[in-house]
């Protein structure tokens, strides 16, 4: 495709296809026509994202009472999200304990992620060696998400619960006397579940990395002496960064965001960055709702930048 | 040339990639919600927008049945009902909302106040709403947004609440309740009388409370006021220091590992119960019944401190005008007549006009839920499923012990700002 694009855009720029110009002349010019390209995706792009995320913004400047937005500029939806943070030093304030979980978190969970969705990628892209085999399995992974997120999630409770399965089980096999408590409603059940939902967003960029590392490079690496360990070090973990950056993005920018699983599998006693939204959005009071999704947007921001830092994607792919 | 083909492809490129990796981020950041509405060609529809709680199918039939018009629910969540009222008022014809929430809803201008005079029942109204006193006359505690403070509107287009009864009432009264603590008898195995009890060390990691800031934070006060800790002067209008100290022991439960979980909707209160995960919490009285109609021991238990209560009713859009007006008024009208009160009886909450919903029930119906009495025959919810078996008695007895020992109501209090504040960092405790 973008070879048959160059061509109608600059036909003299591939050797042989100077007959073509002949017979097709140029009337439009190139960079109209990349501008035509990209302008359907930049137009849904503004208008269901750039122009929201814009009123998002100025809302949360806005003033506002029991019923009603007040269009005046107000940095109240900001002072009163930092309410008491200076006061209360050393002690956390409420927004900075809930970042502070809602970090640790998004961490344990892309570290698991990363970890599992590595070698599930890893197994699919080297160890699987014919095609049909390979697309049958990625195929399988799919499988969970033909139901939706909130079932896939609320499934863990009978098995986590006080009388649910595991600890039933376990009891009957002796190896304890009560119910184990933090299995469920606890930091252990929303990462169990936030992993299980989005391992496979980690899966799937990684092993397209993966796939297209030229085979003759691990053949090289293999000649020269290396050991498995070291070609994993050297050659598959850097020409897969890619695609391990994208995973990550993916997985932090939901998991930030997260307030539904937080919400069920914490027993809506765990704090997120989310949940607070959710709270003054029903509370009616948009302006400081929206002066925390700024917030979150701008923490969310800062993350995938320093991440683009560690590997630049535009260069790599 | 070749520079800028090269310069505009590169661009061209990064343009989409960056796209394509925010539009990820968005589509992450956020569920999309909202369905196109399609309108009906039918003649007398009515848009309905309310909670679960009144929205029977069966209502919606009978009424196509008796008056020829068309309910089409919208189904939202409390606040969510209240969050469209302000933003979307044209969305809906016909609003059924709670009481409390008339302190966000008046002041906007979105509803119409109907006319006391075109609702035939208005009269037969019971004086819980009217006047603050169950049929038989007992007082029922006033504090937080009680009915009666904030039925009457000074003037058709006011937006001040009139201390004395005028005709312009902000909703016309349909369902209500007295809410209390659900229990597990089975596993508590002694008497529980107080709403201290939900905080007793005995039920550590075993105890839970709604996750709705304006309803929990009421559960919280009694609970505080129970165990002698405080005496509100009005639960449902704390001051900001009244809030700070409810949500003080509420944190300090909390970090010593009281509760197991908070709960959202009614389905998650269920679950919690029927599960055993909890053995006392707050609770709606439905959800008590579907526990039990699980064959899980389940009371609904009357405390001495008194019922936690709400209130719903109905208004109109301040679009709706003309012959659509009419037929919301026969609409309401024909709710009030007997059918959907019936209906609401038999699940176990109260409906607004006694005398028309009495005359659509069982004799043996009335008696058990109405009067306290013990079942004469099996109970039976308005789908045929079986509630309870002949015998049984409803939990805090009559209508007049249960309204008669309503101690407060749910409420938007002066300082709601700041209250959900302090209720964030409860959660975030």
């Amino acid at each position: 495709m973008s070879e048959e694009v160059l061509q109608q855009a600059s036909p003299g720029l591939i050797p042989g296809s100077g007959t073509a110009r002949a017979a097709k002349p140029t009337r439009l010019s190139p960079s109209f026509i990349s501008w035509l390209q990209a302008g359907p995706m930049m137009l849904v792009f503004l208008a269901f994202f750039l122009i929201p995320l814009a009123f998002v913004v100025i809302v949360s400047f806005w003033d506002y009472n029991e019923y009603q937005l007040l269009p005046h500029f107000s940095g109240r939806g900001y002072t009163d999200t930092f309410e008491g943070c200076l006061a209360q030093l050393p002690e956390l304030c409420t927004i900075g304990k809930t970042y502070l979980k809602t970090l640790k978190l998004c961490f344990l969970v892309w570290a698991i992620t990363l970890f599992i969705g590595f070698w599930v990628a890893y197994f699919l892209a080297f160890h699987v060696k014919s095609k049909t085999w390979q697309m049958g399995l990625s195929l399988l992974c799919t499988i969970p998400f033909w139901t939706s997120n909130v079932i896939r999630m609320i499934a863990w409770i009978p098995l986590l619960g006080r009388n649910g399965l595991v600890n039933s089980g376990l009891m009957k096999m002796g190896l304890i006397n009560h119910p184990v408590e933090w299995l469920l409603f606890s930091e252990f059940s929303v990462v169990l579940a936030l992993v299980h939902l989005f391992t496979f967003f980690m899966v799937v960029p990684i092993f397209n990395s993966m796939v297209r590392i030229d085979k003759s490079l691990i053949e090289a690496a293999y000649d020269a002496g290396a050991s498995g360990f070291q070609t994993l070090v050297n050659v598959i973990i850097p020409l897969s960064k890619p695609g391990i950056v994208i995973g990550s993005i993916f997985v932090i920018t939901i998991v930030m965001g997260d307030f539904i699983t937080i919400g069920v599998m914490g027993g809506q006693q765990i704090a997120a960055a989310g949940k607070i939204i959710e709270t003054r959005v029903n509370a009616l009071q948009f302006p400081a709702a929206a002066a925390n999704a700024v917030i979150l947007l701008v923490i969310t921001f800062l993350i995938i930048t320093m991440m683009s830092r560690i590997v630049d994607i535009k260069k790599e792919l | 040339m070749t520079e800028t083909t090269r310069k505009t492809g590169v661009s061209r490129r990064t343009l989409l990639k960056g796209t394509a990796g925010l539009a990820g981020l968005a589509a992450g950041s956020g569920a999309i919600t909202g369905f196109p509405y399609v309108k009906s060609a039918d003649a007398k529809v009515l848009r309905y927008l309310g909670t679960a709680v009144n929205e029977g199918d069966d209502i919606a039939k009978q009424c196509l049945k008796d008056t020829g018009i068309k309910i089409e629910y919208i189904t939202a969540t409390t606040d969510d009902v209240t969050k469209r009222v302000m933003t979307q008022p044209n969305s809906f014809d016909v609003l059924d909302t709670e009481y409390f929430s008339l302190k966000k809803i008046v002041p906007s201008g979105n509803i119409l106040a109907l006319d006391a005079k075109k609702i035939k029942q208005f009269d037969n109204i019971t004086p819980v709403f009217t006047k603050g006193e169950t049929p038989g006359g007992k007082k029922i505690g006033g504090q937080g947004t009680a009915p009666w403070k904030v039925l009457y509107l000074e003037g058709k287009d006011s937006k001040k609440f009139a201390t004395s009864a005028t005709e312009f009432v902000t909703l016309i009264p349909t369902v209500y309740n007295a809410d209390t603590l659900g229990i597990r008898p089975d596993l508590i195995k002694r008497p529980i009388s107080s709403w201290s009890e939900l905080l007793n060390p005995e039920f550590k990691g075993k105890a839970s409370i709604l996750n709705i800031p304006s309803i929990g934070i009421m559960d919280a006060a009694m609970v505080v006021e129970a165990s002698g800790k405080y005496k509100y002067a009005d639960k449902g209008n704390m001051t900001k220091e009244e809030i700070d100290l409810t949500m003080k022991v509420m944190t300090e439960a909390k970090k010593a590992g009281q509760f197991r979980a908070f709960w959202k909707d009614f389905n998650e209160s269920v679950n919690l119960m029927a599960s055993g995960e909890t053995v006392i919490q707050s609770m709606w009285s439905p959800a008590v019944t579907k526990v039990r109609s699980m064959g899980i021991a389940c009371t609904f238990q009357p405390l001495k401190e008194g019922y936690r209560s709400w209130a719903s009713g109905f208004c109109v859009s301040k679009g709706v005008s003309g012959a659509k007006l009419e037929w919301a008024y026969e609409f309401v009208n024909w709710f009030l007549s007997g059918y959907a009160g019936a209906y609401l009886n038999r699940q176990g909450y109260y409906s607004a006009v006694l005398s028309t919903a009495k005359a659509h029930m069982e004799p043996y119906e009335w008696a058990y839920w109405m009067e306290g009495k013990p079942a004469e025959k099996d109970i039976k919810a308005p789908d045929g499923s079986l509630l309870e078996k002949a015998g049984a008695v409803r939990d805090g007895g009559s209508y007049e012990d249960r309204m008669g020992g309503v101690a407060c109501w749910n409420a938007v209090m002066d300082e709601n700002d700041y209250m959900v504040r302090k209720w964030n960092e409860f959660i975030a405790a």
